[in-house]
């Protein structure tokens, strides 16, 4: 093989034509080749024009952005009580610390969300409109994403450590926020703002995607019965719409439960959204099952593997990276579906926007308060699809 | 497991009279197709058996229903000792005992190759992870690509990707190695490397069974063949009888189109 075997003499090598890349070259080629293409650039291109005129104008000059700056605590925490703000200041920053952790191991998509992360932190400390004990605490969350930033690069490369460190954090974080009898109790109807659209997506985002793995495999499964449930349980979830069952949550949950024990309104929402999107992950998941060829069940076989093997070191991990892209679909719109608990009379994101705009104070102003709210979607949002085209990308998939 | 590390250098064991395979009036259906047609066939340890035919004429079907990849509704199978039953301990055993390599490789493409080869090794041997990576290494050399061991199967050539599903199978330390067509999904400068180290395991006195197209490789290497046709067994023989004087007017016609 190292043989270097040359059949025929190699000619000179030919460089390949250099293309060109001159804007007006490009143009004239691809908007003003014809004249009904040229019609319609400038017919396009004026559209744009004033449609880009109007809205800087309207952002720019017309807009009265005080009711986001006047409202900003709303928006973020809601009703939170004041005095234990600093509870919520610390559990962010634990996450920042292990948001930091990961950065410094993983380097890459981790580290490009934690300049995403600075940026937020640096334009709320310059705003004009953030407290002053606001500042100090994301000055110091800034130093702190840094500083652990550091200590995760310093560490010998270690995924066990970030999961061990992760999994810790959630449980701390939550006890800082309602309290569980060693701080003081914070009812979850105090939870508002963008601090429980977070929550809610979060905890429905990462339970349901263990429960859609069981789903799924319990669907392909050659036992009728678990075949049956997963069919039916998929089937019937997948009919109803989200508003349905958080409305059951709501107010059906209560009735079948025995009296005495009542659960939290905010943990039923949880739930439902939980259990909702777990049918929708084990769709996601059967894809990736069935993209995986049989040899790769025959050799497992061959070398002597039994099912459970076969399926936690061949089928999984496989079939996972095939959907990544679909799985982070999926959670994206989860994050937004939250919105929809506003209705069930929880104050999310959205929630908090309804009662702003209704305040007296700042009668007219739900252009600017939905133009806001709808742009912290996106960050969010635009985040999440960013950093799942990072992990595609390096994970090699669709290049196989 | 002493036969499998014995050096070229060691030359040919003679063949023992001692049955490993046995397999017994074997019948197949695919739905209502008849796959396999009462398949007597009887294999000792350290033989070298080819098995030929035409397509679809359930050759590689066969070879598949000896480890249990395949299901069969009649006849009876028994593989040193054990019979293939319904029973899963049974069939782990008898996978246990097997090493199969496949005409597409079925390398984890996920792996590196190394944990492709110490998978099993690790998981269901229970060795030590360092063992088992020692035992792998030094069948990579033995398959002739050592440097390889970190890559991912994606990044070899054909031939080393099948050198390392060989490498991958050796390290179960198999009484038997099945081979469904090594071969054929490959390109002919590649065909040789893998064909030597299958000749190479041949000669430390593996027990094999293939299914090949390859005729040279079937006239040096196999002790005995067998010709396939239409789901039975046509014609068994040395390399020599059933080349050179073929009795059954089939085996003429099927190495009339091939030679």
């Amino acid at each position: 093989m190292s043989v270097d075997l040359k059949l025929v003499e190699a000619k000179q090598m030919i460089a390949p034509p250099s293309p060109s890349f001159s804007i007006w070259d490009w143009m004239r080629k691809n908007l003003f080749n014809t004249w009904y293409n040229m019609l319609l650039t400038l017919l396009a291109g004026g559209l744009l024009i004033s449609i880009g005129y109007t809205t800087l104008t309207w952002v720019l000059t017309e807009a009265q952005w005080a009711v986001i700056g006047d409202n900003y605590k709303l928006f973020m925490v809601g009703q939170y009580p004041i005095t234990a703000l600093w509870r919520i200041w610390s559990a962010l920053a634990i996450l920042t610390f292990m948001f930091g952790i990961s950065a410094g191991t993983f380097k890459g998509t981790m580290l490009r969300l934690s300049y995403i992360l600075s940026a937020i932190y640096l334009i709320h400390i310059v705003a004009p409109f953030t407290a002053n004990t606001s500042k100090i605490w994301l000055t110091a969350q800034l130093v702190m994403l840094v500083f652990s930033y550091f200590i995760g690069a310093k560490i010998p490369y270690s995924k066990r450590i970030n999961i061990v460190g992760w999994a810790i954090s959630i449980p701390i974080v939550l006890l800082f926020i309602h309290g569980f009898g060693i701080l003081p109790a914070i009812r979850t109807n105090v939870w508002n703002g963008l601090m429980l659209t977070l929550m809610l997506a979060a905890v429905a985002i990462i339970l349901s995607f263990p429960i859609g793995i069981l789903l799924a495999l319990g669907r392909t499964s050659k036992l009728p019965v678990i075949k049956y449930f997963c069919v039916g349980y998929i089937e019937l979830i997948r009919g109803i719409p989200l508003i349905t069952i958080f409305f059951m949550a709501q107010v059906l949950l209560p009735l079948f439960l025995p009296t005495g024990l009542t659960i939290d309104n905010v943990m039923r929402v949880m739930l439902g959204a939980t259990f909702f999107t777990a049918a929708y992950m084990a769709e996601n998941v059967r894809g990736g099952l069935q993209s995986i060829p049989n040899g790769q069940y025959e050799a497992a076989k061959t070398i002597g593997l039994n099912p459970v093997q076969t399926t936690t070191f061949i089928i999984l991990p496989q079939a996972l990276r095939a959907i990544i892209p679909t799985i982070v679909g999926q959670s994206i719109s989860m994050f937004k579906d939250t919105s929809l608990v506003a209705i069930v009379g929880l104050v999310d994101l959205l929630g908090i926007a309804q009662s702003v705009k209704s305040n007296p104070d700042f009668l007219g102003r739900h252009m600017e308060v939905y133009v806001f709210i709808a742009f912290v979607y996106w960050v969010i949002a635009y985040s999440m699809s960013y950093s799942s085209r990072r992990i595609e990308k390096s994970l090699g998939v669709g290049e196989r | 497991m002493v036969q499998t590390q014995r050096n070229i250098e060691v030359g040919p064991l003679p063949k023992t009279n001692e049955t490993i395979i046995k397999c017994e009036g074997i019948n197949k259906w695919f739905g209502d197709m008849h796959v396999l047609k009462d398949v007597n066939l009887t294999i000792n340890k350290g033989e070298v058996l080819v098995i030929l035919g035409p397509s679809g004429s359930g050759k590689s079907t066969f070879i598949r229903t000896i480890n249990g990849l395949e299901p069969i509704q009649q006849g009876h199978i028994e593989i040193d000792g054990v019979s293939l039953s319904h029973d899963l301990k049974d069939i782990e055993a008898i996978r246990k005992e097997t090493g199969m390599v496949f005409q597409q490789f079925n390398l984890f493409p996920h792996m590196t190759i190394i944990k492709n080869i110490t998978l099993g090794p690790i998981w269901v041997k229970k060795k030590p992870k360092a063992k088992a990576e020692k035992l792998a290494r030094e069948l990579l050399e033995r398959v002739g690509i050592p440097e390889q061991a970190d890559k991912y199967p994606g990044q070899l050539s054909g031939g080393q990707q099948q050198r390392v599903a060989i490498a991958r199978a050796l390290a179960m330390q198999p009484e038997i190695m099945l081979f469904d067509e090594p071969t054929s999904a490959l390109d002919p400068e590649m065909i040789k490397e893998v064909l030597d180290v299958m000749k190479e395991l041949a000669r430390s006195g593996m027990t094999m069974l293939c299914v090949t197209h390859e005729m040279g490789f079937a006239r040096e290497v196999a002790d005995r063949i067998v010709l396939f046709d239409g789901g039975e067994i046509i014609e068994t023989g040395t390399p020599e009888k059933l080349f050179d004087n073929p009795q059954h007017e089939r085996t003429k016609l099927f190495l009339s189109q091939i030679l």
